[in-house]
């Protein structure tokens, strides 16, 4: 066909082309790959054992133990909340359908640091809601149940958001034949929602453990910074580094740059499970 | 809940749901709302009511201070900048990564989400390490004369660093859609590969490319972990918006936190509606 036609290029010359990949392998290996190589490389500084020996300081362990406990609530809560989003949004048509993706999406566009504000304007010190717990005794602002609101709040779209596509791709033929056929509600869901969608979802919950475990600027507005009480593992980088511990908060962002790595590579695996190309983790 | 059969929906839940055969709505679309409202919407609706507190000329006042205008300017000057910087780039690297098949490429897709699944505060000391006078870049840039840690410098490069991902997964979509079809047409009507790019493939990437430079701005003005590292936080020169208002609150002044950041949503919501018009508007007009 192309024979036939009068020759001019609808691809770049080959000079062009591998010169263009060059700039670009270049500019993502000083740009995306030096960072994540520095991190590896500042932490083994001094060998291994000394990053175990950094890893074991009480102060460290007690940052890991709160990362867990913080994802270990947040993400579930997000969780179930996402599925149920995901099943009235793409299973039914109702006004104000698209305000509320919007509204779910919102959290996304907000500063970290304001996410984190929120929370403290509401219960802190000078809160709206201090009299209240003061008169309770309880402390949400400075402790653990604010670490867990500001994390919720920066992870609350990443299931919502994965799952919506997916099942108004899917569509609700299958879900329609199970209930027509006697199946209830919670079978249906059980039995022919969730075996479809649980690449989808296993994708969004990892995306959204992710975002848990880094989180830095909504935790760090929150958490008051007492050590071993208040600090998770991106507090206890900060804290370190500003110790001149180096070694010590290159070992800690080395542990969360292994996670990074493993969602990378688990992300890649569920995208070629979903069959979609590309798309980025937002 | 979600059990209840068809037969139990209520005419009065929604015309649209009842067309549907399947149970569910009102309890999912019920702690959809509650859990949003809780999480999301009463705590910004707290944020909004809050500078005014100090009543209008107080709030007037928090939010024209120097320190806060210099902030400001700061902080949508350089994510402006840095959005900039990530179109070109964020082209070639989009185009690239899709018309292009070459070693390493599937590596390099996965590179390309690095900035949004390394934590801020792990990018923000790495890049520390690498632009400090003594890292692996720092070390040829230094001699040079280029400062890039603690300066304003390096600010715009952990921006960049952070937006990238933002302008190429906006625009790889685009480019695989791209009717290949237009750039034969050119071709063989004459135009040399250079034409067919700008007359015809830029035009039709033009609303893509603005929505990657919103998107990259939008993250940009808010980034808190991977900026302070980096920036050196001198008032008046290096410190940022979120940064003031980490500052304004360990003061105790939550009105004053509260006013900047509200300045901060609604300039950056509008820049965003503004972006969004202007590529309804080129998508108009080229129909």
């Amino acid at each position: 066909m192309n024979t036939v036609l009068p020759q001019r290029p609808t691809t770049e010359h080959w000079l062009i082309r591998a010169g263009l990949i060059a700039v670009t392998v270049v500019l993502l290996i000083v740009l995306l790959l030096l960072p994540l190589l520095v991190v590896f490389t500042e932490a083994l500084r001094r060998g291994v054992p000394a990053v175990l020996a950094a890893l074991e300081q009480p102060e460290t362990l007690a940052a890991v133990r709160l990362s867990l406990l913080v994802a270990v609530i947040s993400v579930p809560l997000n969780t179930v909340c996402g599925m149920a989003g995901a099943w009235c949004i793409s299973r039914f048509r109702f006004p104000g359908r698209g305000l509320l993706v919007t509204l779910i999406e919102l959290p996304f566009s907000v500063s970290p640091v304001i996410s984190g504000l929120v929370w403290v304007l509401l219960f802190g010190a000078n809160g709206w809601l201090s009299p209240l717990l003061n008169a309770t005794g309880t402390r949400i602002v400075f402790a653990v149940p604010g670490l867990v609101l500001a994390t919720v709040f920066v992870t609350f779209p990443f299931v919502a958001r994965t799952l919506i596509p997916l099942m108004q791709s899917q569509g609700a033929a299958e879900e329609e034949a199970a209930i027509t056929l006697g199946a209830s509600g919670w079978q249906t869901y059980f039995r022919v929602t969730l075996p479809n969608i649980r690449w989808g979802l296993l994708y969004g919950v990892l995306l959204c453990n992710a975002r848990a475990m880094g989180e830095f600027g909504a935790v760090a507005v929150v958490s008051g910074h007492i050590r071993g009480q208040t600090m998770t593992m991106p507090l206890q980088i900060e804290a370190l580094f500003n110790d001149y511990d180096w070694i010590g908060a290159f070992s800690i962002a080395a542990l969360l740059s292994l996670l990074a790595l493993l969602t990378l590579v688990a992300k890649a695996a569920l995208e070629w499970r979903i069959g979609r190309a590309g798309g980025g983790l937002l | 809940m979600a059990a209840c059969s068809t037969a139990s929906i209520r005419p009065a839940d929604d015309a649209a749901a009842r067309r549907s055969a399947l149970p569910g709505f009102a309890p999912t679309l019920g702690i959809t709302l509650t859990w949003l409202s809780l999480i999301v919407l009463i705590p910004l609706a707290s944020l909004a009511l809050r500078p005014w507190t100090l009543g209008l000329d107080g709030v007037w006042q928090s939010v024209t201070d120097p320190r806060v205008l210099a902030a400001l300017r700061l902080s949508f000057g350089t994510a402006a900048l840095a959005a900039a910087v990530n179109v070109p780039l964020g082209l070639l690297v989009a185009w690239v990564m899709v018309r292009y098949r070459f070693p390493g490429r599937g590596l390099a897709d996965a590179l390309i989400d690095m900035p949004l699944a390394l934590p801020t505060a792990v990018a923000g000391i790495a890049l520390t390490a690498l632009f400090a006078k003594n890292g692996w870049i720092g070390s040829l840039l230094v001699p040079l004369g280029i400062k890039v840690a603690y300066t304003p410098l390096g600010i715009l490069l952990a921006m960049i660093f952070v937006g990238l991902p933002f302008v190429v997964r906006t625009l790889e979509p685009v480019v695989m859609d791209l009717p290949i079809d237009a750039e034969e047409a050119a071709a063989t009507l004459g135009a040399s590969r250079g034409q067919a790019f700008r007359r015809v493939v830029l035009p039709a990437l033009l609303p893509a490319l603005l929505a990657g430079f919103g998107a990259a701005l939008a993250r940009g003005v808010g980034e808190y972990g991977s900026v302070i590292f980096i920036a050196g936080n001198m008032p008046m020169v290096s410190e940022i918006a979120p940064l003031l208002i980490v500052i304004r609150l360990e003061q105790l002044d939550y009105a004053g936190a509260a006013a900047l950041a509200l300045v901060m949503l609604l300039v950056s919501f509008a820049i965003l509606l503004l972006l969004n018009a202007l590529q309804a508007r080129i998508a108009a007009n080229a129909a």
